[in-house]
């Protein structure tokens, strides 16, 4: 072995770990036979702010999808608290219907409080 | 460590760390966005070496070389723990093993950096430039990484013996010991419970993953032992009530860890016990290998600064 070889594949005993337990990473066709599914995870900065929309990624279930949600998105003290829902379980409203589904609130000012002008004698507004 | 004025570390100098999102941190701020970042406040070896530069924390030999064993398990841990950075079955996974090293990294330079005020050292002086046989990490930390499943029965060991004694060492009337063993606790906690899933999933996926996580723990097993050892240091740091003894937390992990296998529905591999001999500086062939590629820049260029 090299000085400066893999100490992955060390002198001794590694025939051993070679033969009976080969890398992971090199079984990739099993590992695609069963990919991960995909999870959105939420994050919430802090108490009494909503969970926001962090990102997402892999797991093999939701206590794993938790704990990498842990590692990859509060890093850096992002958060408090975190949601994991399963990226299947979204249904989200279709891009092409952008004008029927929200277009329509625009110039309907009355649906704003500032339309309106303060009566008068009313307290605490 | 009589001067009561040491028991309460000061956080401060955190002044260097760049968060590099201009505002961050304001709580409470309506706009806040869930990846608004801030360093926190924790002790970090930064906040022990100006102790020491003040003159405010040394160590007696003793304890010096107490810090020096528990400072090498985590450094050489994550030296080989980092290896698996772009070589894990998944991003995500790769992305929880670099933060599992890097948290044994944060261990071993906090310890490191203060065994190293016994002799005048630096973190980096004891990192790079000893040699072997002045390392005092126990074998099973060098063991190689394997598969992913002797990774996992390693870390799983790890993590169940290091809560053991970093909670024990938490109540060390040594108060720099306590103060980086309350913070190391709380991220090995996070250890045990990343291993002990991955255990479970592994010992109940395929028939696959189940033979290697039996085979896993049996490549491991024998250097158990070596870590709940007792002697002539650790009686008197004990006695002290510096340390503990390492045989005093072997119940408690053996109750934990019994509970995860038999969860698993894995048994205690029976193989025979290593001899050990790392806390003497006697270590097995790996630990050459991980030094010469963990030193070689350091070495090459001694001072150098990037």
């Amino acid at each position: 072995m090299a000085p400066h070889g893999n100490p992955e594949a060390p002198g001794s005993a590694a025939s051993e770990i070679n033969r009976e337990a080969p890398k992971v990473a090199a079984t990739t066709e099993e590992h695609q036979e069963s990919p991960w599914s995909l999870w959105e995870v939420f994050v919430r900065s802090s108490r009494g702010l909503s969970h926001v929309h962090a990102g997402s990624l892999h797991a093999p279930d939701a206590a794993m999808a938790l704990r990498n949600a842990r590692d990859l998105y509060t890093r850096r003290n992002e958060g408090v608290s975190i949601w994991v829902v399963p990226a299947e379980a979204i249904s989200s409203s279709d891009p092409d219907s952008k004008g029927s589904f929200f277009e329509s609130p625009q110039g309907k000012d009355y649906r704003h409080a500032t339309y309106y002008t303060k009566s008068e004698g009313v307290k605490h507004l | 460590m009589s001067n009561p004025e040491t028991t309460d570390f000061v956080i401060e100098g955190h002044g260097d760390i760049s968060v590099g999102v201009h505002g961050a941190g304001a709580s409470g701020d309506g706009s806040a966005s869930a990846t608004r970042i801030t360093p926190g406040n924790a002790l970090r070896p930064e906040d022990i070496a100006l102790e020491i530069s003040r003159g405010k924390v040394k160590p007696s030999e003793d304890v010096a070389e107490y810090a020096l064993r528990i400072g090498d398990d985590g450094l050489i841990l994550a030296q080989r723990l980092g290896h698996w950075i772009s070589r894990a079955p998944e991003l995500e996974e790769d992305i929880a093993l670099g933060n599992i090293a890097l948290d044994q990294l944060g261990h071993a330079r906090s310890f490191l950096t203060y065994a190293g005020a016994a002799w005048g050292k630096s973190e980096d002086d004891l990192a790079y430039f000893r040699r072997e046989h002045e390392f005092r990490s126990a074998h099973l930390f060098e063991q190689p990484n394997g598969d992913f499943a002797v990774t996992i029965a390693r870390q799983f060991i790890v993590s169940y013996y290091q809560f053991e004694l970093y909670t024990a060492l938490s109540a060390s009337t040594d108060p720099t010991l306590a103060a980086i063993s309350a913070k190391a606790v709380k991220e090995v906690d996070y250890h045990r419970d990343h291993s002990a899933q991955w255990v479970l999933r592994l010992a109940g996926g395929t028939d696959e993953s189940r033979k290697r996580i039996i085979q896993g723990f049996k490549l491991v097993w024998p250097y158990v032992d070596e870590i709940f050892e007792d002697d002539e240091l650790t009686a008197r740091l004990a006695e002290a009530g510096v340390a503990v003894q390492p045989s005093s937390l072997r119940a408690e992990f053996d109750r934990l860890t019994g509970e995860i296998m038999a969860e698993a529905e894995l048994e205690i591999p029976g193989v025979p016990q290593s001899l050990g001999g790392g806390r003497r500086g006697k270590h097995s062939e790996f630990l050459g290998y991980i030094l010469a590629e963990m030193q070689v820049l350091a070495r090459e260029h001694p001072g150098a600064s990037w």
